[in-house]
């Protein structure tokens, strides 16, 4: 990997924030956008700006041309059998609320087991609250073992027939840790239940197959993975979306309307209602080409050799703590730490005077975050065009930090 | 380059002071009124205890808390500007406090009101973090509302 070249490819990167060059250690919350990203969207507004799938004229045609044919761009990405199982959406968000409303509304029933894990980003659990209230069905978690890690042999005995829907993450965007989904999904296969992997930290990071995973729905963001915001995927097999009703209605989601009824569209446009955000599904094609071109193996060689980076320089730290330390997972380029006297709000803008950009505060995980007996935490996650230099900036100045407010 | 220099307009002395030290931090015993504040963003606590005599004065304060040093320097120096102050003069103060922070201009009258608190003024420069300087003063207005 060429990193020289590839942070030439981000224009971000020449940014002074407070007078240093920006070193960005956010890219779990987003991530910046390569200049070939930026100009697919400008291209697109300057050159062909059009509505898709109506219009006979030529902006419209390419419009309509270049909006699938980044829809195939994705489902080659992410190895998906079929273009109709690859639905836009705004966000992961997004698409797991389709699932819960459409999908889970339909098929959850009263004394219904949900599983999820204690390691959720809250869309991934609120969705699933909000189902088992209205359903009367049970939201469980996944139990921990004493490294912190999932207990599938406790998960194991806890599976019945009553389990019908297992969503979990494909990597904590808190601690890191990869978590074991192809033997989840397996222990599902000897159930009725219903699969689903959230992607957010995994889809921009490492290679992602669906189809060995072998996973119902896999939902993912855009804008994590170099692409705009604003655009998401829900990915899900073509037998179980075809029995789903549309979550939302109106245009382009039907095929005939009279002034009594309507017919639905196919899929995946029974899932699109509305103008579609054609810009930013454009520029999300161009982001997996972007990635592509790199290789999705050494993008993830190159986070695990920063993240393990960065884990062992805290590990050499007093005062500093990490989260989920123990754990026996693989680790991604994603680390949080907390400090035993200063708070992370005060250490994200010390940090921030130097041009250094860190997550603080709960993470949209507040119950994992809680359970560490801390109401928040730092966290530093990097991407393909982050060097081991700058993580020795982020650490020096850590401590500077650090001596500023002993 | 910047270092933490300008960062000490934020982090007054008095503010990192107060943030180790926090006064105030005793909890009220007899008759008081209680609310806590909570701010989802960044996880900052504050529980504020107010006891109000019968003609309306503020005569015991407690204010604990975890959180960032602005959020908890800030409840600290919070009950030393408004501990024997009238319900009205406390309303009064919350208001200038939110002014300063908005960068509105002041009188002197109103400047003098707010007391040690102006110590947490930088903050206006760091607007993010404002929220985390008025926790424990919304929690104020909360209880102060009641009466």
């Amino acid at each position: 990997m060429d990193l020289e070249r590839i942070r030439k490819d981000f224009p971000i990167l020449e940014t002074k924030i407070n007078g240093n060059n920006l070193i960005y250690l956010d890219n779990a919350a987003t991530s910046q956008k390569p200049k070939s990203v930026i100009n697919s969207l400008v291209d697109y507004y300057e050159k062909y700006n059009s509505n898709v799938h109506r219009g006979v004229h030529s902006l419209s045609v390419k419009a309509t041309d270049e909006y699938e044919k980044s829809r195939s761009k994705v489902r080659e990405f992410i190895n998906a059998g079929r273009d109709e199982e690859i639905i836009y959406t705004r966000n992961a968000s997004e698409s797991l609320n389709i699932i819960a409303h459409s999908w889970g509304s339909k098929n959850i029933n009263k004394g219904d087991d949900i599983f999820i894990t204690p390691f959720e980003h809250h869309s991934n659990i609120v969705p699933w609250q909000e189902l088992c209230k209205n359903n009367k069905a049970n939201l469980k978690y996944i139990p921990l073992t004493e490294s912190g890690d999932v207990d599938l042999d406790k998960f194991k005995s806890m599976i019945s027939v009553k389990t019908k829907l297992i969503s979990v993450t494909h990597m904590s965007n808190v601690l890191g840790a990869v978590l074991p989904v192809k033997e989840i999904m397996d222990m599902a296969k000897h159930t009725s239940a219903v699969t689903v992997i959230d992607a957010c930290q995994s889809v921009p990071h490492m290679p992602v197959d669906v189809k060995d995973l072998n996973c119902d729905f896999l939902c993912f963001s855009g804008h994590k993975m170099l692409g705009p915001t604003g655009i998401g995927v829900l990915y899900g097999k073509f037998d179980i979306l075809s029995e789903m009703p549309p979550f939302l209605f109106g245009g382009d989601m039907i095929s005939e309307v009279t002034y009594e009824d309507a017919k639905w569209n196919d899929l995946p446009y029974k899932f699109e209602a509305g103008t579609p955000n054609i810009a930013d599904a454009i520029g999300l094609g161009v982001a997996c080409d972007y990635l592509k071109s790199i290789g999705m193996k050494n993008v993830w060689n190159h986070e695990v050799e920063i993240g393990e980076y960065i884990f062992n320089k805290f590990k050499l730290l007093d005062n500093f703590e990490i989260l989920g330390e123990k754990s026996k997972e693989k680790r991604g380029g994603v680390v949080s730490f907390s400090h035993n006297k200063i708070h992370p709000h005060d250490i994200g803008s010390g940090l921030d005077r130097f041009g250094i950009a860190i997550r603080t505060g709960h993470h949209c995980a507040m119950p994992l975050v809680r359970s560490y007996g801390i109401v928040a935490a730092s966290r530093a996650s990097v991407y393909i065009y982050n060097t081991k230099e700058e993580i020795d900036i982020f650490i020096d100045r850590l401590l500077e930090v650090e001596e500023y407010f002993k | 380059m910047s270092d933490l220099s300008d960062f000490d307009d934020m982090y007054q002395e008095v503010i990192i002071d107060h943030y180790k030290n926090p006064r105030n931090s005793k909890k009220l015993s007899g008759n008081y009124d209680e609310t806590k504040a909570h701010n989802p963003f960044c996880g900052d606590e504050i529980e504020l205890q107010l006891m109000i005599s019968d003609d309306g004065i503020i005569e015991g304060i407690s204010v604990i808390g975890r959180g960032c040093a602005i959020s908890q320097s800030s409840g600290s120096l919070m009950g030393d500007s408004i501990r024997g102050k009238s319900i009205k003069e406390a309303r009064n103060i919350n208001l200038n406090i939110r002014s300063m922070l908005k960068d509105e201009e002041l009188s002197d009258g109103d400047l003098d009101s707010i007391g040690d608190s102006y110590a947490i003024e930088g903050v206006k420069k760091f607007p993010v973090r404002i929220k985390c300087a008025l926790l424990s003063w919304s929690a104020l207005n909360e209880i102060l509302n009641k009466y």
